[in-house]
């Protein structure tokens, strides 16, 4: 039985230290994420949700605590290429076409020509891209551009996905059938995923966690189970549990954002 | 943004008019021709025009040492000037009754001759400018020391009249090789090059490079797929910038002294010798070259850089 695959212990992160427009972005966090959890970030704006994102994928380094994943240092993890990563932006590469924008870790990552060239296929068939296989990124929309993000970022099958708000800047009938296409790579392979919405209904849906957080400091206010029946589908949806989660997931952010008044007044 | 077809138009129009003011003023107020030459004298060195007149009668006068741009000739002429006239012609066609003749100017051939000698330096000292701006850039950023240590000495150096140089690098290589002004091009434009390069180098989406961070990309492959297209288009920047200072600076240095062939030491003896149409004609055409320096570069810039916005539809 592997260890967790995510810890962070007592992690603090202030960005400016020290400087009169300090942030305290991270507070106390203890978090521990077990192989193949599916967990959701939730929480107010400005809460330090892609923060701790960034702590966990090395690409930010907290102030304070540590960060172990996979039993390795953090920065071991991402060296060994264990991260797969959706920014809030698409940050697709310009001067690549939409395949070869898919290609990109693939080539980091040696993998054979033909290897190379089926996955990328297959992926963008599965963010229904394949018709713009040779477009460069200014020629598509937004979320066309960010369901380009996300076929890279699944492309190399990572152990960890780092995903923050992927599915922002999409419609709700896309955004369903890739949350069903997400959660079906996520069954299919030992992937554990951690992921940040503001959409409540999105967290419980696909979550086996949610996490809520609460802002200035941000803080990890509550740890809520989602005990829905997997495989999730249409059903879920209609599931009675499925509504209780909904409200207690809504009370948990209610609670944690009244919170928040009294934390900024200096002590 | 205007039709393409308006864009080339709008200034053809323009250009033609200031032609014929240029040269109807200096007819009008009768202006010496080492003042200002008109416009048809300049064109004479480079190209002429005969136009063979039946009502006209008499001999035909040897046109081979005029420049005139355009000459009316008698029908009739001597088999010697007809012979002439033949074998020089570029074009003959009948037109209203004349036949006329397009023949090349009077100083064509030595200001082809001299504009291909400095072509050449300029094209050379380009190469070598930007090949060494390419590589001290690409080094300053792969070895971050480096550069701290080398910018504030490019940037301090980047202020300098590198042309000032022009009479030291004639002595170092010797006034008749043309290596002496490539070496003086190649200083003058290695700094625009060497400092796009880096800004291009330099200027990377923060996102993009923590994409390449988590995909635990080594430096140079950050260099290979992310820095080096990313400084292409400021690249192209500077080399237009580039271009333009390429003729300038081969030309100038010729100015201190180069072989009779060169294009600099061709204009400063027209001068000298009071033939300033043919000067003129000469510094026509060193602008023609810079601007097609300049087309070419843009040619390029857009096979390389399909992608760029400045291309999008
Ligand atoms: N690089 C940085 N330098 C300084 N401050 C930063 C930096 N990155 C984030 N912050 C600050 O940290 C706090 C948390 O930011 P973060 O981006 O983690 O919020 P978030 O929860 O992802 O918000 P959103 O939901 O709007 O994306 C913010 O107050 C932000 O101003
Ligand atoms: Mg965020």
């Amino acid at each position: 039985m592997p260890g967790p695959v995510v810890i962070l212990e007592n992690v603090d992160k202030i960005f400016g230290e020290g400087a009169s427009d300090q942030v305290h972005a991270l507070k106390e966090i203890d978090l521990r994420i077990e192989q193949n959890e599916f967990i959701s970030l939730i929480g107010p704006s400005g809460c330090g949700k892609s923060t701790l994102l960034r702590v966990v994928g090395d690409l930010v380094q907290p102030t304070s605590g540590v960060a172990a994943i996979n039993g390795k240092s953090a920065r071991q993890a991402r060296l060994d290429q264990d991260y797969g990563i959706v920014f809030q932006a698409a940050t697709l590469y310009d001067w690549r076409t939409v395949a070869k924008n898919v290609q990109l870790p693939l080539e980091l990552m040696q993998f054979s020509r033909s290897e190379k060239e089926s996955r990328t296929q297959a992926m963008l068939e599965l963010v229904e891209l394949s018709d713009f296989a040779g477009h460069y990124p200014w020629q598509l929309s937004g979320g066309m551009q960010q369901r380009v993000a996300i076929a890279r970022a699944l492309s190399f099958e990572p152990s960890i996905l780092l995903m923050d708000e992927p599915f922002g800047a999409l419609d709700e009938m896309t955004r369903e059938r890739l949350n069903l296409e997400l959660l079906n790579i996520w069954r299919k392979t030992d992937t554990t995923v951690l992921f940040v919405t503001h959409s409540i209904t999105e967290a419980v849906f696909l979550s086996t966690r949610v996490i809520v957080m609460s802002a200035r400091p941000g803080r990890i206010t509550a740890d809520i189970a989602i005990d829905l029946p997997q495989p999730r589908n249409a059903e879920t949806r209609s599931n009675v549990r499925f509504f209780e989660l909904e409200t207690t997931v809504r009370e948990a952010l209610r609670v944690s954002e009244a919170g928040e008044a009294p934390e900024r007044k200096p002590a | 943004m205007s039709e393409p077809r308006q864009r080339f138009w709008a200034p053809a129009v323009i250009l033609v008019v200031l032609v014929v003011l240029w040269e109807s003023l200096v007819t009008a107020f009768n202006i010496q021709q080492f003042l200002l030459p008109k416009p048809s004298a300049i064109a004479g060195n480079l190209v002429r025009v005969a136009a063979l007149d039946p009502s006209i009668s008499g001999e035909g006068e040897d046109i081979s040492l005029e420049n005139r741009f355009f000459t009316v000739l008698p029908a009739e002429l001597s088999p010697e000037t007809q012979a002439s006239l033949e074998e020089a012609r570029w074009l003959a066609f009948n037109l209203g009754g004349r036949r006329f003749f397009v023949l090349p100017g009077s100083n064509l051939t030595p200001i082809l001759a001299a504009s291909w000698f400095t072509l050449k330096e300029a094209l050379g000292g380009m190469a070598m400018g930007t090949v060494a701006g390419i590589a001290v850039a690409v080094a300053t950023t792969r070895w971050t020391a480096t550069r701290e240590a080398l910018l504030p000495f490019a940037i301090a150096a980047n202020s300098m009249p590198i042309i000032a140089f022009a009479p030291i690098m004639n002595n170092w290589f010797g006034i008749d090789n043309p290596f002496s002004k490539m070496a003086i091009v190649t200083i003058m434009i290695f700094f625009p090059i060497m400092i796009n390069t880096v800004r291009g180098l330099v200027s990377v989406d923060a996102r993009s490079l923590e994409l390449m961070r988590s995909y635990a990309a080594s430096d140079s492959e950050i260099l290979i797929k992310l820095r080096i297209p990313n400084a292409l288009p400021s690249l192209f920047s500077g080399l237009k910038v580039a271009g333009a200072l390429a003729m300038i600076g081969a030309i100038v240095g010729e100015y201190f002294g180069g072989p009779r062939i060169a294009l600099g030491v061709f204009i400063t003896q027209e001068a000298a010798l009071f033939r300033f149409a043919s000067a003129w004609a000469a510094i026509l055409v060193a602008c023609l070259l810079g601007i097609a320096i300049y087309l070419v570069i843009l040619l390029a810039e857009r096979l390389a850089l399909p992608w760029h916005p400045t291309f999008r539809a």
